[in-house]
């Protein structure tokens, strides 16, 4: 198998239908798996939870708690109850999704080859590094921001925001192109950012993969294979910083976004 | 990496797993760490209020006590002059009584002298009468001499 398909298989979803209609089962089944694991590990600490005395899990969760909570405080102006678990929940969901990537990148593709005996199967574990998942992300808040833009401000508010912001009331239709491009480009950077970091990281992943598989050839392996181990643990490190801080930005600017929607002065 | 319907059922998995965090996981917990909050709060203030009420129970009984000592020593002071009074009272009763037993004394003593004194003269004009009477026996008629005799008892 050469490079650019080794490469390509990798980063084929294994989908169902055609045209638009075409759904990638694995990108849902994962994000699925990562949200029913969030559900099921939230309902179990749920059963126990502890006033008093909380335990290392309960104490971990309540951490991550209170990280989110301080962040939609110092960046969300006024109360809003579901600012917080829908922070929370971007950054748990994100973060997990986003750890997809730090599994060996062959890991999964191949056990899934092995279960259903088709050796040429697609299987593209990362769910972030498929643009539908970020962008259903990214819309979602979008949809959030209009709605509050408009709850809060009302229809006219939200109108005159695209008329008369940024430069006054003598520039209408440079403010309607500005404010346009200003909010559409909201779910566009949370989205493709993402997306971008995820796609990138795991291709580096790939990359690095393809060291030791398809260069190791007889004696060179001696060099390439500790080669490839070193420059793999040294991504992994990195790419742990990324996905978190990933998932910490998607999670603010969600935050903030929303934030300014809120704000009446606009 | 084209966007196709698994955008569709991204959206509602996000928007259900919002709505089951907000429900199992953001709600049971943030309520905990807010009632866990408002019980150390409650616990520190009503500890801060213990502390004040002790300042205040320890400057009650300084008070209280510093009173008492004030209120024995008042007792004290007039128990003092009650019992020096009592004494010039007795002092003064002492004096009276002695006054009034040297008086009484004075009376008896002159009463006795009077007394004495009557009693001797008695005998005195007893023993003159006896002596003259062996005296003038053979001379002197009682009878005639009556007046004379009288006269010198008189005397006496």
């Amino acid at each position: 198998m050469g490079t650019v398909e080794y490469i390509q298989h990798h980063l084929t979803n294994n989908s169902i239908g055609e045209g638009f209609w075409t759904f990638n089962m694995d990108t849902i089944v994962v994000s699925l798996l990562l949200g029913a694991l969030i559900v099921f590990a939230a309902a179990r600490l749920g059963k126990q939870l502890e006033s008093g005395t909380p335990g290392g899990f309960q104490n971990f969760v309540e951490s991550i708690l209170d990280f989110v909570s301080t962040n939609v405080r110092d960046a969300f102006p006024g109360h809003n109850p579901l600012i917080a678990p829908l922070a929370l929940t971007i950054f748990l969901w994100v973060w997990l999704m986003n750890f997809m990537d730090l599994i060996p990148v062959d890991l999964l593709p191949y056990l899934y080859q092995l279960i259903t005996g088709d050796s040429h199967a697609y299987l593209k574990v990362v769910p972030t590094t498929d643009l539908n998942t970020t962008l259903a992300m990214a819309f979602t808040v979008f949809a959030l921001i209009i709605f509050y833009n408009i709850k809060i401000k009302g229809v006219g508010g939200f109108i005159k925001m695209f008329l008369f912001h940024p430069f006054g009331k003598f520039f209408v239709p440079v403010n309607i192109v500005m404010t346009l491009i200003e909010e559409v480009s909201k779910p566009l950077s949370l989205a493709l950012r993402l997306f971008g970091n995820m796609f990138a990281g795991e291709l580096v992943f790939l990359l690095i993969a393809l060291i030791g598989g398809t260069l190791a050839v007889g004696a060179a392996a001696l060099f390439w294979a500790p080669l490839q181990v070193l420059l793999d643990l040294g991504w992994l490190i990195f790419h742990l910083l990324v996905i978190t801080l990933q998932a910490f930005i998607f999670m603010v600017l969600t935050i903030v976004y929303l934030g300014m929607a809120h704000d009446e002065g606009h | 990496m084209s966007i196709n319907a698994t955008l569709l059922i991204q959206i509602i998995a996000f928007v259900l797993l919002v709505w089951f965090v907000n429900k199992v996981l953001w709600g049971p917990l943030s309520k905990l760490m807010e009632e866990r909050q408002k019980k150390i709060a409650d616990g520190l203030s009503a500890a801060e209020k213990g502390k004040h009420e002790l300042e205040l129970a320890e400057q009650k009984a300084k008070e209280v006590l510093k009173e008492a000592k004030a209120q024995a020593q008042n007792i004290l002071s007039q128990a003092e002059k009650r019992s020096s009074e009592i004494v010039e009272d007795a002092k003064v009763k002492a004096n009276e009584e002695a006054d009034r037993i040297k008086a009484a004394a004075q009376a008896e003593i002159e009463q006795e002298v009077s007394r004495a004194r009557e009693d001797l003269r008695k005998e005195v004009a007893t023993l003159v009468v006896s002596g003259a009477e062996k005296i003038l026996r053979k001379e002197v008629d009682a009878s005639a001499h009556n007046d004379m005799l009288e006269t010198l008892v008189k005397s006496i």
